[in-house]
């Protein structure tokens, strides 16, 4: 196990405010979706992962939850920093995920590769952490929808167009679908399935 | 994972501290010149491990209930890891039994941890023979009584 | 007419302070410290961690404390401390047959392999007042034996079951995972892991009245004793980060394996059926009346007539949780003005309806009013 040693970050300075703060973030960007949000607690993520995925991965997983890496990070310092922080497994089947992580514009499984839900438990769904360059500057899409005053204006840099479509066809099959989170150094903004999505050209 | 040869001598290691009061601990880590400076890699916390039996002892698994339990990680200056997990909820006891955990992997303190776990086992090994033979005094012999005769 | 008020708050407060005082007694006598309780009512200890669903003695000490004795007000307490517990994983299952025996007992088999150990029991006692007690200054006078006892002694049912008269306890295929009913809702028919964990945390007196009812004709008991056994348990748990069990220290067990008569059906031939229990610390009145109720449960999967509450598995599942169970009476001194008054005005309205109708001379009334 010593091996591993110089690689492997330490978890959170306080177990339980870090991740309580954390989680109460989370929480926030989902209800009020395409809104930035920052995570504070102090942490440095193993390489791969954008600080807020690690933050809110480790507040979020645990070893009834099993993880979908990209294989390159799963084999690395991030698979291991997150069996080892959040006692959580790594799964090689998106379906089987709990959570999942992928860069947006890089090669990865479709949303619909990922658990859905069930009709009996739509909440036994993957919740997905788009990881992208800047939630700002990117290609604008309009979203609407449970937790959105009117209309908002989300526009994060790396989804390219195909995945917005994915994203609106995911919407479509509520209350089946994935939850997304996009996450850029320590800002996080939520996607969840239930907003709606207009893609660009509107304005 | 491949079956280490380390791995045996770290569960006997960790089920004897586990067992061990927190002052012992403290004690043994004081033969090795007290806490060296290390980083708490996870640090200590309380949590729970939901306990499973089987039915009839053998059969299905169900959930007896869960039972508190308290870990720990800590990383020496040289990269050693050391780790603690025990019933009940000592952080402080935690964090000497990771810290002695590393430190047993030393090549000089090593051998001195080694044989203060090695007293630990004899003390607790000699405990449980106490109770058991307190249980011992309660065991019945049955006779068999003599019966019809003149 | 209904008006609605707010208030009460400094009255709460008060109740608070007034709760401590209530619960210190005169202080003119000591006070007691949760370690006396943990070692000096340690069957209270027992049950509060068994109905809280939480192995922890210091913590179950200094919830009888807090809750003056009340062992459902203590259990209240240890689930609620529990929920803000992060739950690191699932241990492996117990090898009670591994037990470090304190007491074990069989009322089927005389001569056992390991022998009949009482142990510390109250069977023995002739219930009569120790006054000495109430002086203190206990001094206990037991000489060990000069050997201790085997390391392992074989349960009874698996010695019985080397004849094949006794019913398997086989995990089934694939081993599965438990159920958890702190996670998930329970669904019916539920099943032996979904029972034992709802009767394993289930209240000890209704549990007992149950088992005492398939005793007393509601239900098919004919049961033995076939083992009662105490003793310690190491519980062992695999990280996700090592890879490997790891000991986590000992657990303080209680199980019983009650023995049953069964005429055999279509499918199973005349054998012992089984009855199952299993709880921390020592419980073994708690043990030995799950043990009865896990096998009249088992009515519906050997084809017997489920005619009695025990037999029932909806009916036990769902009254024996005394956490819920109080909560659900107790809910009733909350106020219920509204409700009240919504029921004062319908009777008065009903009333007037009534000596209306009998005043213009029509006797025949209607049914009831909604």
């Amino acid at each position: 196990m010593t091996g591993n040693a110089e690689i492997l970050q330490a978890g959170f300075a306080d177990p339980v405010f870090d991740s309580q703060r954390a989680f109460r973030t989370v929480l926030g960007a989902l209800s009020e979706p395409g809104l930035v949000a920052e995570l504070d607690p102090a942490l440095t993520p193993p390489p791969g992962l954008e600080p807020a995925t690690a933050i809110a991965l480790l507040t979020l997983a645990d070893y009834e939850t099993p993880v979908w890496l990209p294989p390159a990070l799963a084999a690395g310092a991030a698979g291991r920093w997150l069996r080892f922080h959040a006692g959580a497994p790594l799964t090689t089947t998106p379906a089987d995920s709990a959570y999942a992580v992928i860069t947006a514009g890089a090669e990865a499984p479709e949303l619909f590769d990922f658990h859905p839900g069930d009709d009996q438990f739509p909440d036994r769904s993957t919740t997905i952490f788009i990881q992208c360059t800047s939630l700002e500057g990117g290609l604008p899409v309009i979203l609407a929808g449970p937790g959105i005053p009117g209309s908002r204006r989300f526009a994060p840099q790396g989804p390219v167009p195909e995945f917005w479509r994915a994203a609106a066809a995911n919407h479509a099959r509520y209350p089946l679908g994935v939850d997304c989170l996009f996450t850029a150094g320590r800002r996080i903004a939520g996607l969840p399935r239930s907003t709606r999505i207009e893609t660009g050209e509107t304005r | 994972m491949e079956p280490d040869p380390l791995v045996e001598s770290r569960q006997r290691r960790l089920a004897i501290l586990a067992r061990a009061p927190r002052q012992e601990i403290e004690t043994l880590l004081e033969t090795v010149g007290g806490a060296p400076p290390h980083e708490a890699l996870k640090a200590p916390e309380t949590g729970t491990v939901i306990v499973e039996g089987r039915a009839g002892g053998t059969g299905r698994r169900f959930n007896l209930g869960e039972a508190t339990v308290t870990r720990c990680v800590v990383r020496l200056e040289d990269g050693t890891l050391g780790y603690s997990y025990a019933l009940g909820r000592d952080k402080t006891k935690a964090r000497l039994a990771a810290l002695i955990d590393a430190l047993a992997q030393d090549a000089q303190r090593g051998p001195v941890i080694a044989a203060g776990l090695a007293r630990l086992a004899l003390d607790q090994q000699a405990l449980r023979a106490l109770a058991s033979r307190k249980a011992a005094a309660t065991r019945v012999e049955f006779f068999t009584m003599v019966r019809g005769e003149g | 007419m209904y008006v609605a008020v707010k208030g009460g708050e400094a009255a709460i407060l008060a109740t608070h302070e007034l709760l401590a005082e209530t619960r210190r007694g005169d202080p003119a006598v000591p006070e007691i410290a949760p370690a006396q309780i943990r070692e000096q009512m340690g069957l209270a200890v027992a049950r509060v961690m068994n109905e809280g669903s939480l192995y922890d003695p210091d913590l179950a000490a200094l919830a009888l404390k807090q809750a003056q004795g009340d062992t459902i007000e203590a259990a209240f307490l240890l689930r609620a401390y529990r929920t803000t517990l992060p739950r690191f994983g699932a241990s492996l299952p117990l090898d009670t047959g591994a037990m470090a025996i304190r007491r074990r007992i069989s009322a089927a088999y005389k001569d056992l392999p390991g022998g009949q150990v009482l142990g510390p029991t109250y069977d023995y006692t002739h219930r009569l007042f120790d006054f000495a007690l109430e002086e203190g200054g206990e001094t206990p006078a037991l000489t060990p034996a000069p050997a201790p006892l085997a390391e392992t002694m074989p349960r009874v049912p698996d010695i019985l079951g080397q004849e094949g008269l006794m019913e398997a306890e086989a995990p089934p295929e694939g081993d599965p995972a438990p159920f958890d009913l702190t996670r998930a809702s329970v669904s019916f028919p539920a099943g032996r892991d979904v029972r034992l964990q709802a009767m394993a945390r289930g209240d000890e007196g209704f549990m007992l009245g149950l088992g005492y009812s398939t005793q007393r004709g509601y239900g098919n008991a004919h049961p033995f004793a076939g083992e009662i056994r105490l003793g310690e348990v190491a519980v062992s748990f695999v990280p996700e980060e090592l890879g490997f069990a790891v000991d986590l220290g000992d657990l303080t067990l209680s199980e019983c394996q009650m023995i049953n008569q069964f005429a055999g059906s279509k499918d199973i031939p005349p054998q012992f059926t089984r009855g199952y229990g299993l709880a921390f610390g020592h419980a073994e009145r708690k043990v030995m009346s799950m043990a009865l109720v896990d096998r009249a449960l088992k009515a519906r999967d050997l084809g017997e007539a489920a005619d009695y509450p025990a037999q029932q598995e909806e009916f036990v599942l769902y009254h024996a949780d005394n956490v819920e169970a109080a909560g659900f009476v107790e809910h009733l001194k909350l106020p219920h003005y509204v409700d009240f008054q919504g029921e004062l005005e319908l009777i008065r309205r009903i009333r007037a309806e009534r000596e209306a109708r009998l005043a213009k001379g029509q006797d025949h009334l209607p049914e009831a009013a909604e």
